[in-house]
């Protein structure tokens, strides 16, 4: 048999793509695992791990479901997700929508507008001292609206209304149906591929921002979960580099939990996205074409 | 006198305009307020970086100061330490994660079986889902003195202690967990150009006696240069901007020679400090610097290669 050279490219490329998968689970994997391990042989334990520390437990997950500042800050972080995401659905599809209809005077300005704020942005201190003369500080609203639209996600949308042939939207016109009846009945159904990726989108950026909540928030009963865990978890990174024997209650809490955290946090966007793959794909797709 | 009667025209045309199209029109009202009240209400914000701004006084009482903030902050120790983090942060994650997502998509393209390709293209997203937060505490715990990580460098030589408290390790750190974390995602953009090209491309470079290596070069590539030229210029634009999330969550005093960058440098100024008005002036010098080479390069792009942002 003759050893042709893409076969042994093809080989070593099946290869490559084994060790790439190994590289790109094995952190997440390791996490996992972790959380059910005994948390003593964990803390003694260095190198890699293939399989969870015995004796095997659940008394992580126990305490992470029992902890108030999660459960809160779980409750917080949904709250915004739902009034967010809404918010970012109706405001993000009226913007699209405006962007693909032809004839206003005005629309060239509006979208220079739109497409400005990509480029330049007042930064981190005008945005705060906004949010402070709105007198929105310690509300979750100064997380809800400064991110109500995201202009990349606004182009994304824009892009797949305008895939849709102007003649429907033409004929419902002559019609006499308003432009709104035209965006709810025609646009939206139309490009329901688009609205699952605004979704995932929107859902996941909502889902895992913390930055925000750390700078206009203040009352800790108001931190989304990304938040409570960065400070549990700073605070068990911060016990790993003392060596005190004697750590106090919650050190040990913390050093318990942290793993658990982890994967409860994390495990929903996980166990959601590959079904919404084929969605977002596309999503990326139709936003790579012009920006 | 004419040019009244123009201004006339144009406000009598727009009336007709609005009335034509107001239904349109009130759709977006509620987005273009948006855009004014939290993007372009801070842009004029920005003013603060010319004054020395108290919250109290606001910004019609605050005293103007001119370029002094500018000059005070160019003058500082600061000025070079955390712009030479920024550019090489910036810059080494341009050279070795930028190719990465293309070198992917390549390879994987090359995958015939469709099963195997799916199962390594789901996996490789997924930690572009992972929340900074999670990520950066995972490279600390891995990193740690005890971590896994640690200890496989220790086969190498390298000493058993934390990693994040060296300053020499802070860049790799940030850039390796950056292709770890982005590449799977990135290569979804190339993987929908590969499939956009021709096929008969293909067929025909193979009658002209084009090996695989030869088509790839000859037919690959320049179908998906296109792409490649937009995320590049992209990535150009951000230059000047290292994500404050991430280095926030990683750094910590010990290593600030090499991870302090601008935008946690602003941070600390504003908000730790309460330095309003420095603050806002080492960004606005940030943003304009960004805006400048996105310009130049978009230019230079369009007169080189017919591709641009706009």
């Amino acid at each position: 048999m003759k050893l042709n050279g893409y076969k042994v490219f093809s080989f070593f490329n099946i290869l490559l793509m084994l060790i790439v998968v190994l590289v790109t689970a094995y952190p997440i994997y390791y996490v996992v695992i972790a959380s059910f391990s005994d948390p003593t042989s964990l803390s003694i334990h260095t190198g890699l791990l293939a399989a969870p520390l015995k004796p095997f437990t659940t008394s992580a997950y126990e305490l992470v479901f029992q902890n108030q500042q999660i459960l809160k800050g779980f409750a917080n972080t949904m709250y915004v997700m739902v009034i967010g995401l809404a918010l970012n659905l109706i405001l993000t599809a009226l913007g699209a929508y405006f962007l693909t209809i032809n004839g206003p005077m005005l629309k060239n300005v509006i979208t220079f507008m739109i497409i400005f704020t990509m480029y330049f942005s007042g930064g981190m201190i005008p945005s705060y001292l906004n949010i402070k003369d709105m007198e929105l500080l310690n509300s979750l609203w100064s997380l809800i609206l400064p991110s109500a639209i995201t202009t990349t996600n606004l182009i994304i949308m824009k892009s797949a209304f305008q895939a849709i042939p102007e003649s429907l939207s033409e004929s419902a016109r002559l019609d006499g149906a308003s432009y709104l009846q035209i965006l709810i009945k025609i646009m939206i159904p139309l490009s329901k591929a688009t609205m699952a990726v605004m979704v995932l989108y929107y859902g996941v950026s909502r889902w895992n921002s913390w930055f925000a909540a750390s700078i206009y928030l203040n009352n800790s009963d108001l931190f989304p979960l990304q938040l409570v865990m960065r400070n549990i978890l700073n605070m068990a990174n911060q016990m790993a580099g003392s060596t005190g024997t004697g750590a106090d209650e919650m050190a040990q809490l913390v050093e318990l939990i942290k793993y658990a955290l982890i994967v409860v946090t994390t495990a929903p966007i996980l166990a959601l996205y590959p079904f919404l793959q084929k969605y977002f794909v596309k999503g990326v797709m139709i936003g790579a074409v012009k920006g | 006198m004419h040019k009244n009667k123009k201004k006339e025209f144009f406000l009598i045309r727009l009336g007709k305009d609005l009335r034509k199209y107001a239904g349109a029109y009130v759709l977006v009202i509620p987005v273009v307020l948006f855009y004014l009240i939290f993007c372009y209400k801070p842009m004029y914000g920005v003013i603060i970086a010319f004054q020395d701004f108290s919250p109290i006084r606001g910004i019609a009482g605050s005293e103007w100061v001119g370029l002094q903030h500018f000059k005070d902050f160019f003058e500082s120790y600061y000025f070079t330490r955390i712009l030479k983090n920024t550019l090489i942060i910036s810059l080494s994650t341009l050279i070795f994660s930028f190719p990465m997502p293309i070198i992917f998509a390549l390879l994987l393209n090359e995958i015939r079986n469709e099963k195997f390709k799916r199962l390594v293209q789901t996996i490789s997203y997924m930690p572009h889902f992972i929340s900074m937060v999670v990520v950066c505490n995972m490279i600390k715990m891995f990193t740690s003195n005890t971590g896994f990580i640690t200890s496989l460098l220790g086969i190498f030589g390298v000493p058993e202690a934390s990693l994040l408290t060296k300053p020499e390790y802070f860049v790799p750190i940030y850039v390796i967990s950056g292709i770890w974390q982005q590449t799977g995602w990135g290569a979804i953009i190339y993987l929908s150009a590969l499939s956009g090209i021709d096929q008969q491309l293909y067929e025909a470079a193979k009658i002209d006696g084009a090996n695989r290596w030869k088509q790839t070069l000859h037919v690959t590539l320049p179908g998906i240069s296109q792409t490649i030229i937009i995320m590049l210029l992209l990535r150009l634009g951000n230059i000047m901007d290292v994500g404050y999330e991430k280095v926030m969550l990683l750094y910590n005093e010990g290593i600030f020679k090499t991870a302090d960058v601008i935008s946690t440098f602003v941070y600390r100024k504003g908000l730790t400090d309460m330095e309003f008005s420095y603050s806002t002036a080492v960004n606005l010098f940030n943003s304009v610097i960004n805006f400048i080479i996105i310009v130049v390069f978009n230019k230079l792009s369009k007169k080189f290669t017919e591709t641009g942002l706009w």
